[in-house]
């Protein structure tokens, strides 16, 4: 694996290492637990019922047949819900609405996807779980349905949400619609630009839905006592999130709920919202006993977020040197069932790793019989990044130019302004650009039959609430907990960091994830911030244990606590004049601190801003068979801005999952949905996520510009991979054949038929 | 709540005996590779499951004067690595050990794949090339059947209640003989087949001598595609003849427009796989190797 480490070289003695991660062996030996390996005595099993329709008003159901089965001991429907206000709540990088949300896990008024809950139960076994949901009548009423984005934005498409008014609709919107609304960002004169523009490149694309595919389904436990307590396990990425969002749900203060996060299968952004939790909860308050309940593959593919699929229109206006003069891009985006698609962010990084002087973006989020998207790594990102990016390559090929000295031309550095009013700090775009150019794989000939293609992506990564706890053990060995699911190895980074600065062995600090009861607030596992943010923490709350570390060295050699210092895991005089004692270290102070004032622990918490946004640029080479349209990816390079990688292994593999999760939306994943609005492939055989036989080994190029304002220079890293690969790989499909790709994905019959339609043109054309 | 019995069968007739008693509610477990999947997702709800893994014949390869006969339940690995047969019936193999993936072909078995009567199952139009005779035993006796006529739709073969698939058997093979077999999916494995093509040649010198073409995928049951092999017999395998062979597959095609591929698609592809498996087998009689089963 490459290295590209320039700033971090002798400068650190952990950081940048890679030793085994602290949940490594449990992982390869089979004994971490995850959300369905929990179990409880006496715990009852839950089941949903989901709806078999995509838009249907819910007229009745009748549960009492449910409820008389022998081993049934409750049922629940959205009547076992208090109804929530229009408010919205953040959630990750997504926002939710808390009346919305309440309809999501438990339809209330209508059914609005299929695989919608409209009942739950609790019962004995799970055959009679089964078994009472056959018993539950539910008197449907069908109505028209909608499912395609364009579809649904029709004036006389079928309205989901009698309420819903278009926000931000220009004139003001007077009737309902599935626009749930409209947003706009713009800088300089985007007309006057492309008036003055030589070149002028616009086309349209489509994405289509595609799920996160963590390999672990949604599972929880739920035990409610009868003091009103009630504990929760589940596979989450935010699990006081959980807690947050089930006390509004079920009526709850925050304090009656506790809840623990268990290992998680994958998650990706698509566990940082509840589904089966509040059903779990309030099916353990109505029978007295444990509730456990997981999701079938099936239900996680129909009821679960997906990331959504959407329309995109770029127009690019460029001078004959490259310069691009004027942009614009429009986003009609699919927000599921309920507002809220990402589209704002699809927005805001379309054209954000460019310094560009006249943009106009435009976005629309638009509700349709789909479930509710859920955030899936850089949300809606790669939707808008798969058309600029595509357009971007149009241009290069229409100037003959390059398609990195274009984007070097245009790239956004420090000071450039964006179209969403930020202006960037200390970025690594450039850089980001040179490392595929100057690489290997870059400057190596391009194989006869392969075609090359290259894209960038710009994600901003978030700070937000982090607490976090350093304690002492009485023989020096030290425990960091903080309070976010580790989904990417974050363990391993938090430990190196506090290793780093307390200075000792990392194996003597042992990470580990408290729940909602043991340690402060923690924002959700989401927008790439744990490393940055809880490790701000962590390294905060090693200070302060290292500030009084100090003050108990002090008081053994009476001195002033100013006079101490800490050094290579030991307190020392901080010179001469200050007396000489032999160093104290951890295990000295530690083994003393009874006599010294007591245990010896370090708390911070705090709200962390200064986030460093990231850049990557892939290159990936491929052939396509022109009889069967099969993609054959044969070299794959990611380079990224990472700030500093702490454990280079795991940011090498997010980079590698990013890619491989970004080819597979480009070629092959999708939900398909057919003439009653019901999706046809819920299932890993018909919704083909890459296999390992499918790729080749991704190669990683680490581009290391710390960001300023972290102690260790950490930037997030998990969601700007996903971003550049599928233009990537649109681009060297139109490279390898000559024709361009608009529509995802780009499987084999869609890629057959495209290059069937263009042969007779290039025939006609030689 | 229903309740499943348990057999375990020593001998053939025992199978029969159990298969019998359970009047249609009986299920043959082999490697378990499908039937366990569909009673999970409660496709199937069997009575009786008999398994047959103890029953020598069934779990065996023979050659008696060239002439294979496979067990029904044989694991497809245990195939893959009889040199003798793969060597002989490279085509085949190469089908079976496409079932599943690598950690599946350890349980599943041909007898199985064929009986599972999926349209697409890979080894099936493999074994309708190479001409294969289903072996099968009854409550009234033993049968053969052509294999090309085993299968009457998706999910349905021509057994009687009782009866049981106990081997396959391959004919003896004529000298410059060889086969090959091609699938189109999507991914690179740990997929189903859009289209499948067997093909089985034996050759005259450059001339094809005999020909038989399976295909898969594109119709309710695996075709015997005589048009594709008429095209072939007596050619060279030149540009004409290898056309008119794909055309005859496109033309046999009656497939479905669905989540993995369109008529359009299936119709095409079967043109084009005949192709590149009618030259694999061609090269493999004149000794070059040929391993991979994408067309890329």
């Amino acid at each position: 694996m490459s290295e590209h480490r320039p700033n971090t070289e002798g400068k650190y003695k952990w950081i940048g290492t890679r030793p085994e991660r602290p949940d490594g062996a449990d992982k390869v030996t089979g004994r971490a637990r995850f959300g369905a390996d929990f179990s409880l005595p006496g715990q009852l099993i839950g089941k949903v019922l989901r709806s078999p329709h995509a838009h249907a008003v819910i007229k009745s159901i009748d549960t009492s047949k449910a409820l008389a089965l022998n081993g049934v001991k409750a049922v629940i429907t959205a009547q076992d819900f208090p109804d929530q206000p229009n408010l919205i709540v953040p959630t990750g990088e997504m926002q939710v609405n808390m009346r919305d949300i309440t309809r999501n896990i438990m339809a209330r008024e209508k059914a609005l996807y299929e695989g919608h809950p409209v009942a739950a139960v609790a019962a004995v076994s799970e055959a009679i779980a089964k078994q009472a949901l056959s018993l539950i009548k539910v008197d449907y009423e069908v109505l028209p349905h909608v499912i395609d984005v364009a579809e649904a934005m029709k004036p006389d498409a079928p309205i989901l949400h009698d309420h819903l008014l278009t926000e931000g609709a220009n004139p003001p919107a007077s009737k309902p619609s599935n626009i749930a609304k409209r947003i706009e960002f713009k800088k300089g004169d985007a007309k006057a630009g492309f008036a003055q523009a030589q070149v002028v490149i616009e086309k349209d694309y489509t994405t289509q839905a595609v799920h996160q595919g963590y390999i672990e389904p949604h599972a929880t436990l739920a035990s409610a006592a009868e003091d009103g307590q009630i504990q929760v396990w589940s596979t989450t990425q935010g699990h006081f999130q959980v807690r947050g969002f089930c006390a509004r749900l079920l009526g709850l203060e925050t304090s009656q709920i506790r809840v623990t996060p268990t290992e998680i299968g994958g998650g990706f952004g698509g566990k940082t919202v509840v589904y089966l939790e509040p059903l779990a909860m309030r099916l353990s308050q109505k029978s007295g006993k444990p509730v456990k309940m997981t999701m079938a593959r099936e239900d996680v593919f129909r009821a679960s977020g997906p990331a959504p699929g959407g329309n995109v229109k770029v127009k690019i206006g460029a001078m004959r040197d490259g310069r691009i003069v004027a942009a614009e891009c429009i986003v009609e985006m699919q927000a599921g069932a309920f507002p809220g698609s990402p589209v704002g962010p699809a927005c805001m990084c379309s054209f954000a790793c460019y310094d560009i002087d006249n943009v106009y973006i435009e976005g629309f989020d638009v509700v349709s019989n789909r479930p509710k998207v859920a955030a899936y790594r850089a949300p809606g990102a790669p939707i808008s990044a798969w058309a600029v990016e595509s357009t971007l390559d149009i241009l290069a090929q229409e100037l003959d130019m390059d398609p990195i000295d274009l984007r070097l031309k245009n790239a956004a550095k420090e000071g450039t302004k964006t179209a969403y009013g930020v202006t960037f700090n200390t970025i690594g775009m450039v850089e980001t650009l040179e490392a595929i150019r100057d690489s290997e794989h870059y400057k190596s000939p391009v194989k006869p039959g392969y075609g090359r293609g290259v894209a960038a992506g710009f994600w901003f990564n978030i700070g937000a609430d982090s607490s976090a706890a350093s304690h002492v053990g009485e023989d020096g060995s030290v425990t960091v907990i903080s309070g976010n699911p580790d989904i990417g190895g974050s363990r391993a980074s938090l430990a190196l960091m506090a290793a780093e600065e307390l200075g000792v062995d990392y194996n003597k600090v042992r990470p580990i994830i408290a729940d909602t009861a043991s340690i402060g607030f923690n924002f959700v596992t989401g927008g790439s911030r744990v490393t940055f943010a809880t490790g701000l923490a962590v390294v905060n709350s090693v200070r302060d244990m290292i500030r009084e570390l100090k003050v108990r060295a002090a008081k053994i050699w009476k001195i002033d606590p100013e006079a101490v210092i800490w050094e290579g895991g030991m307190a020392k005089p901080a010179g001469n004049q200050v007396g000489t004692f032999e160093p104290l270290s951890l295990a000295d102070l530690a083994a003393q601190a009874g006599r010294t004032g007591g245990p010896i622990n370090g708390h911070a918490q705090l709200n962390v801003t200064g986030a460093g946004p990231g850049f990557g640029v892939h290159c990936v080479d491929l052939k396509v068979d022109e009889d069967t349209g099969c993609v054959h990816v044969g070299r794959y390079t990611a380079a990224q801005d990472v700030g500093t990688a702490i454990h280079p292994s795991y940011v090498e593999g997010q980079l590698q999952g990013g890619a491989v999760q970004g080819i597979g939306w480009a070629l092959n994943e999708e939900y398909i949905y057919n003439a009653k609005g019901k999706l046809d492939n819920p299932g890993f055989l018909d919704y083909r996520m890459p296999v390992a036989s499918d790729l080749p080994k991704i190669e990683t190029i680490l581009v290391e510009v710390p960001n300023p304002q972290h102690p260790y220079g950490v930037r997030g890293v998990g969601e700007v991979p996903i971003i550049p690969p599928i233009a990537a790989v649109g681009n060297a499909v139109a490279r390898a054949t000559g024709v361009r790709m608009v529509d995802l994905p780009m499987s084999p019959p869609r890629l057959s038929e495209a290059l069937d339609a263009a042969r007779p043109m290039k025939m006609a054309a030689e | 709540m229903s309740e499943i019995q348990y057999q375990s069968a020593k001998t053939v007739k025992e199978a029969v005996k159990y298969m019998q008693a359970a009047k249609g509610k009986g299920y043959i477990l082999a490697g378990g590779t499908d039937l366990l999947v569909q009673m999970k997702s409660g496709a199937r709800s069997p009575g009786v499951i008999v398994d047959v893994k103890k029953i020598p014949e069934m779990v065996t390869v023979t050659e008696k004067n060239g002439s294979f006969t496979i067990g029904a339940a044989t694991p497809a690995a245990v195939l893959g690595e009889n040199k003798k047969l793969r060597k002989t019936w490279p085509g085949v193999i190469e089908a079976c050990n496409l079932i599943g993936s690598t950690q599946v072909q350890g349980r599943a078995s041909a007898g199985g794949n064929l009986c599972n009567a999926s349209p697409a199952a890979d080894s099936v139009p493999a074994l309708v090339a190479a001409g294969c005779i289903v072996n099968v035993a009854g409550p009234t006796g033993k049968r053969k059947i052509p294999v090309e006529e085993f299968c009457t739709g998706p999910g349905k073969t021509s057994l009687k209640t009782g009866e049981i698939v106990v081997s396959l058997t391959l004919p003896k093979r004529p000298k410059n003989s060889s086969d090959a077999y091609l699938r189109l999916i999507p991914r690179t494995e740990m997929d189903i087949a859009v289209v499948g093509v067997g093909v089985s040649l034996t050759m005259k010198g450059d001339t094809v001598a005999d020909a038989r073409v399976g295909l898969g995928a594109v119709a309710p049951t695996v075709l015997l595609v005589k048009d594709a092999a008429k095209a072939l017999i007596g050619s060279k395998l030149d540009d004409a003849a290898l056309d008119a062979a794909a055309a005859a597959c496109s033309a046999a095609c009656n497939p479905i427009n669905d989540k993995r591929g369109t008529i359009k698609y299936r119709t095409k592809i079967a043109g084009v796989l005949l192709k590149r498996s009618a030259m694999i087998a061609r090269d493999r009689i004149n000794g070059i190797e040929h391993r991979g089963h994408r067309p890329v």
